[in-house]
């Protein structure tokens, strides 16, 4: 190998200057930077959002429905196609013209149900194409990456479809909003049902997939049946993604339980559940009971996964398409139209939540974050699918009534999965903010 | 000590030069964001660090995000509990990597071939599981560990330095804060240094007894040479590169999560060191870009930007040619990046380098007016490129 005495000095100061000149050229390419009083201004120009949503992986399903919502939701700000929401909402501030005058533009990302490329993805809307606000997300770990990040940005974040508890709780952020509802709410709402359906002498049998979601909504749903006289037999932690569930399943039968509780989402449920049903399940008696099956969570997307198996099945649900208000029909009427089948739950609150920011920014009169956020706290409105809803300001988390779903047994289309059965008030689904600690923090941005 | 030889001080040369100026070459690509060129920076010293255990051993672990995640949860522990400063960060995060590495590596290299990959899948998985579930105290599980803004971080308190003036702490090097390019500049440097670091080992005797274990291990045993502390030494070398990595991914960007230690993680990088050339020095860091930049920014591209794009084209030819790409682009971004690998794999085994290799003695000839039959040149994977 040739030893070559190179110059070093001659080397470092070459490369030094070298150096400062890479260094000093892109500041001269961002000095536009400085002249934005917060991140990503719109100033003259047309306003950006980012759907930044599951395309791939495990949720790719649920997250390219969101996107439709949030597609749709572009075009009735702007004032294309029959409105939807916009006619219904109350009160309401769009004019169906774009936001504060301007036409609304959008980009989009693929999360790939994965926090990294989740934060990736958000951080490219922000820092190259200059969104907003970003949007969207199927799991709670992807809500609380891209809240963080948002919050450092100074970017305000709505989130898409998470249940955990974290995400307005111990994770908290001051610049990031969620419409769609917890594992705490689902654990209030259904205990009436099941003390109706099933009685108030239960021994209950958790499976809970073993991840942060599963335990805070195992521990709601506990907390919940346990205050209705229920028995917890015990409570098993199922690795996520399993596909074989049978090992976790055949103790569930000399337990000495007499109902089975799956906290589990989207694949795990579609496999743990037709396999609870295969074991014969439903048919037994146990402790002169008829055997039952719950799941809490549910989603359209994860009932026709599941089947037949489905049927007769209680479980809650943020929204659902069969609603009867006003609300719930324009919005079907209008998704329908736009994508020939009805909507789910997960692009209704990605929709939502885009009316709600455009909204929120054209009563402000700005789209100044720490504006924006004062006008979602303790925003109040109705006409949305929910009724009466409050975004309640200490910890952003939406309240509304709670749906109890059941497994249809005589569906009438592909569609037609899941039926209402009952709902919760407002205020019984109201809790203190405090019970899962967390802080805001600062209303002032961070510049990006 | 810092001497190289003449290649390699233009190759470090070159090297240096691109990764400092991404911010203008990147421009046109619309990669030119301080969130991705940090990326970018990052995963060259992954690939880096990874292909001095595959390139020079022929060890091909399956299981290196996990020196990754460990990297990224030390780094943020140690700004939760220490300092906001990324120095620390970044020695522990290295530290506790290597550490983590030395106890794999000492089980794993008691195999070889396809049962060391298994087993540093196995171990792989294990870690990931552990983050995601078991040790949640520590990893917070899927939510991915965050920095709070009452975390104690002794040192800061002890010098008194008080970062809370608006929003979150952020990580700073030295009080320089370390946002958008200032983290860049900071990545781009530590892999240069990185880059250079393998140089030498490269280079070096140790590199040399590394290839020669590659070759034939059975020869160099009968020789009297002992090739396991050399084995244990790279996979540490290189878990530790791993951990740097994860180090400066946890300072760029403030959040460790258990996804970074996920099997596909691993394989990601198998993909980038075998895309852009195994063995070589540049090739992996070409491959790392090249995913990253289709990760990015293909999967970005959706409908209306290949509408604007094909815009020149009369109505049914531009709905038609929209129609075809969007397949590739967006959600089926994986779909690109596959036919891409198939076909660098099948007709380039030595990978992005080697093709571009080919490409020069091709126009070379090609000036020389000369048609001499070649044969088959394995010079791709020669190292010192």
């Amino acid at each position: 190998m040739t030893e070559q005495n190179i110059g070093r000095r001659r080397l470092l100061k070459s490369m030094s200057a070298g150096f400062a000149a890479t260094v000093a050229s892109p500041l001269v390419f961002t000095s536009r930077g400085y002249a934005q009083e917060f991140c990503n201004n719109p100033g003259d120009k047309d306003p950006i959002f980012g759907f930044n949503v599951p395309q791939t992986g495990t949720y790719a399903e649920e997250g390219l429905e969101q996107l439709k919502g949030y597609e749709l939701a572009v075009k009735h700000i702007n004032g294309e196609g029959d409105g939807g929401l916009m006619n219904t909402m109350k009160p309401m501030a769009l004019k169906g013209n774009g936001i504060l005058g301007r036409k609304l533009q959008y980009v989009t990302g693929d999360t790939q149900t994965n926090t990294d490329a989740a934060r990736d993805g958000a951080r490219r809307m922000i820092e190259r194409d200059g969104a907003i606000m970003v949007t969207g997300c199927v799991t709670t770990g992807e809500a609380v990456a891209q809240q963080a990040l948002c919050h450092e940005l100074g970017v305000i974040y709505m989130s898409g479809l998470t249940h955990g508890n974290d995400t307005t709780g111990k994770d908290k952020r001051r610049y990031g909003f969620r419409h769609f509802f917890n594992g705490y709410q689902s654990g209030v709402a259904i205990a009436p049902i099941l003390a109706e359906e099933y009685g108030r002498e239960r021994r209950a049998y958790h499976l809970t997939a073993d991840y942060n979601w599963g335990w805070t909504q195992e521990e709601s749903i506990r907390d919940a049946t346990e205050a209705l006289g229920w028995e917890t037999v015990k409570a098993v932690r199922t690795p996520l993604g399993i596909g074989d569930y049978s090992q976790y399943l055949t103790p569930v039968l000399n337990s000495g339980a007499d109902v089975l509780i799956l906290n589990h989402y989207g694949h795990d449920m579609v496999n743990s559940l037709p396999q609870a049903v295969q074991f014969g399940m439903r048919e037994r008696m146990a402790n002169g009971k008829q055997f039952e099956i719950i799941v809490p969570m549910f989603s359209e997307l994860m009932a026709v996964g599941a089947g037949d198996a489905v049927k007769g099945i209680i479980g809650t649900q943020n929204w659902n398409w069969q609603l009867e208000d006003e609300g719930s029909k324009a919005f079907t009427n209008s998704y329908g139209a736009a994508y020939g089948e009805p909507p789910s739950q997960s692009a209704h609150t990605g929709y939502v939540q885009t009316l709600l920011y455009a909204d929120a920014v054209e009563r402000a009169g700005t789209f100044y974050p720490p504006e924006v956020i004062k006008a979602l706290e303790d925003f109040e409105f109705d006409g949305m699918g929910n009724g009466p809803t409050l975004y309640r300001g200490s910890d952003h988390q939406c309240f509304k009534e709670v749906l109890a779903v059941r497994g249809n047994s005589n569906p009438t289309s592909r569609f037609d999965v899941l039926e209402v059965i009952g709902t919760t008030d407002r205020e019984k689904v109201t809790y203190d903010h405090a019970i899962f600690g967390g802080e805001l923090g600062p209303y002032e941005p961070n510049q990006c | 000590m810092f001497s190289l030889s003449r290649k390699d001080v233009t190759t470090l040369a070159i090297f240096s030069v691109i990764v400092l100026t991404m911010p203008i070459w990147l421009s046109p690509l619309g990669a030119a964001y301080p969130g991705l060129m940090q990326k970018f920076a990052i995963y060259a010293i992954f690939a880096i660090g990874f292909n001095i255990l595959f390139g020079l051993t022929g060890y091909l672990s399956f299981g290196h995000a996990a020196f990754l995640g460990v990297g990224s949860y030390t780094a943020v522990w140690s700004f939760k509990l220490l300092s906001m400063d990324m120095i620390p960060a970044l020695i522990f995060a290295v530290i506790f990597a290597g550490i983590f590495a030395l106890f794999i590596g000492y089980f794993s290299l008691r195999r070889s071939g396809i049962y060391f990959s298994i087993l540093t899948l196995a171990f792989a998985q294990m870690s990931y599981s552990l983050a995601y579930s078991v040790l949640t105290p520590i990893t917070n599980g899927e939510t991915g560990l965050l920095i709070a803004r009452d975390d104690p971080r002794a040192i800061d308190a002890l010098l008194g330095v008080n970062q809370t003036t608006s929003g979150m702490p952020t990580p700073s090097l030295l009080g320089f804060d370390l946002g958008g390019y200032g983290g860049f500049y900071i990545c781009a440097v530590v892999s240069i240094a990185a880059f250079f670091l393998s140089q030498k080992i490269f280079a070096s005797p140790f590199g040399m007894a590394l290839r020669g274990i590659k070759s034939n291990q059975t020869r160099m045993k009968y020789t009297g040479f002992d090739t396991k502390p050399y084995m244990l030494t790279a996979f540490v070398i290189s878990g530790m590169f791993a951990g740097l990595a994860g180090g400066l991914l946890a300072v760029t960007d403030p959040i460790a999560g258990a996804e970074r230690m996920k099997w596909t993680e691993s394989g990601n990088i198998v993909l980038m060191t075998i895309l852009g050339g195994v063995g070589t020095l540049v090739g992996p860091v070409v491959g790392a870009w090249l995913i990253k930049y289709f990760e990015n920014i293909f999967s970005a591209i959706n409908v209306n930007m290949l509408n604007a794009f094909f815009d020149f084209l009369p109505e049914g030819m531009q709905a038609v040619m929209v129609t075809i790409l969007s397949k590739f682009v967006g959600e089926g971004w994986h779909l690109t990046l596959g036919l891409m690998f198939v076909v660098i794999v099948v007709f380039l085994p030595g990978g992005l380098v080697e093709g571009t290799e080919r490409l020069m003695r091709w126009l070379r000839r090609r000036s020389k007016e000369r048609d001499e039959p070649t044969g088959q040149v394995a010079s791709g994977r020669t190292g010192n490129e």
